[in-house]
């Protein structure tokens, strides 16, 4: 697992871009910093600076290469490439509050935004005028939204609210796609029908997720627990209580695994197999071996006198990340069978995990530190 | 102009009640099926049946009614079953229940918290720091963020 610090500010989101060498980030300002991956750490190479809020979203459509950014300024801009140089190009999202979360489809041909106006702003690229055009998803939403997320079907968008509900709907614009088939979570998918709305999640719907193949939906809320709806199966729904603080994020990284993280500071692996059959796997942050080379009797007394403990420095959380988890992204794999996903987090850190190493230290027998006596 | 001479009435309007899209919690049901039963409980307690007794009166809890004459009862019939635990069965008794159980104690425990009187807090406590080491940090969490209390 390979950790790198971006500073002391919270990061608010971040998104990578094709072949993972380049990273865009926003430090809980409404700047968002472009960093290039070299052999000792990360390299500042651009700054978008063009909203006036906080910026809450950024995703970086990896084939076409723009970067789409959303702010608290009811704003959201297209970045293009131009001569090495980003150029933002305004899109009219048509919101009266801030936007907190922004996706690219699948295709890259249009993208969805959700916001605190208690709407979903689904924009697209009209060529005859050349600017962005949005359309709204309004239907029984009662909150702000608070996470999307795309079906593999550029067609389906599952969004988490404040009003506590999980809904499906379908963002089909007809400008610019083909009518899609049937799907295990509906046939008839004009545009703003809801497929699936699951009241109740028990809390906030801070993060969602469908599975690879998108007939899975898992989300988490803010009660401290995980839901699955699964389509084939009548749209069941299987809910499991988590024993820790509210989690943040959730990823599907196979057909069955899920991997969520939040307000621990740690990501968890959770696995459904079916309906009522969603179980906690594992905690994926191996604690620090604490290196306890022998204390000398000198460091002892010096430590009673100043810290009245003999105690080593506790101030730092177990966990790698030392904050809430915000968001995890993959990095590495297909969807089906993700290798690698990345977590940032309020501690300004982003760390990449690697199933590979995960699975290697789970099953190496942990060493037993040495001990020495005091010396004197 | 210093004065407002137009009526400010509208100033005491609240807009959001008129929105149609307010978010509305789920209707209520009717409160005379809610709550545990109070003389089973009673009788129990009086025979001895520690255990039995906490199971009835977490059984049926209040949760779909906003009526707090309801709820009162509810919690004074489950504080009475917390009060004649021994210390040492507390344990035995969280073990006893399920997740959900587990949640529905902490909302009562922390119901009983809301309202202290002379030795209720501590066996609060002390059924607390069990249900605790049970439930996690989740359990709470659930108590904080449940729409529908107890």
């Amino acid at each position: 697992m390979s950790l790198y610090n971006f500073g002391l500010e919270p990061l608010s989101c971040h998104a990578w871009n094709k072949d993972r060498t380049q990273i865009a980030i926003s430090p809980n300002s409404n700047v968002v910093h472009i960093y290039q991956k070299s052999e000792k750490g990360w390299n500042k190479i651009h700054e978008l600076t063009e909203h006036s809020g906080r910026i809450t979203g950024i995703d970086w459509a990896p084939v076409s290469n723009r970067i789409v950014t959303c702010a608290s300024d009811r704003n959201a801009y297209v970045w293009t490439l131009k001569e090495d140089a980003w150029k933002p190009t305004l899109v009219l999202v048509r919101i009266n509050r801030a936007a907190t979360c922004v996706k690219w489809s699948p295709q890259e041909n249009k993208f969805a935004l959700g916001s605190g106006a208690k709407l979903i702003s689904v924009c697209y690229f009209e060529k005859e005028n050349d600017w962005w055009l949005s359309k709204h998803i309004k239907k029984t939403i009662c909150s702000t939204v608070l996470s999307l997320d795309w079906h593999p079907n550029n067609v389906l968008l599952a969004a988490g609210s404040a009003d506590l509900h999980c809904r499906v709907f379908s963002a089909y614009i007809k400008d610019i796609e083909e009518r899609p088939g049937p799907t295990p979570w509906g046939a008839k998918m004009p545009f703003g029908e809801m497929l699936l709305e699951h009241k109740d999640c028990g809390g906030w719907v801070h993060g969602i997720s469908f599975s690879p193949s998108g007939d899975r939906l898992a989300w988490v809320s803010h009660n401290s627990s995980i839901g699955v709806a699964d389509a084939p199966a009548g749209k069941e729904v299987t809910q499991l209580t988590v024993e820790h603080l509210p989690l943040l994020s959730v990823l599907f990284v196979s057909e069955t695994e899920i991997v969520a993280a939040g307000h621990d500071c740690c990501p968890y692996q959770y696995s459904y197999k079916g309906p009522g059959n969603l179980q906690f796997v594992k905690k994926l942050d191996v604690p620090k071996q604490s290196s306890r080379s022998g204390t000398s009797a000198m460091q002892h007394f010096r430590n009673l006198d100043k810290k009245a403990t003999t105690e080593e420095d506790q101030n730092e959380l177990d966990t790698l990340h030392q904050n809430s988890i915000t968001q995890l992204c993959i990095v590495e794999g297909p969807k089906s069978k993700v290798n690698k996903f990345s977590s940032v987090g309020l501690d300004g850190a982003m760390v990449v995990w690697d199933f590979k190493v995960l699975m290697g230290v789970i099953n190496t027998k942990p060493g037993v530190p040495s001990r020495r006596k005091y010396v004197i | 102009m210093a004065k407002n001479t137009l009526s400010s009435r509208f100033r005491k309007v609240d807009i959001d009640e008129f929105d149609e899209n307010k978010f509305v919690d789920e209707q209520e049901e009717a409160a005379e099926l809610q709550g545990p039963d109070g003389a089973e409980v009673e009788s129990l307690l009086r025979q001895g049946d520690m255990m039995t007794a906490f199971h009835v009166a977490l059984r049926n809890p209040p949760v779909n009614t906003k009526n707090a004459v309801v709820k009162e009862r509810a919690q004074a019939i489950v504080l009475r079953v917390l009060t004649s635990f021994r210390s040492s069965e507390i344990e035995t008794a969280v073990r006893s229940l399920d997740r959900n159980g587990v949640d529905l104690l902490m909302k009562y425990i922390y119901r009983g918290f809301e309202k202290p009187t002379e030795n209720s807090s501590v066996i609060l406590l002390q059924w607390h720091e069990k249900a605790f080491a049970v439930g996690g940090l989740g359990s709470i969490v659930r108590v904080l963020t449940a729409r529908k209390t107890v």
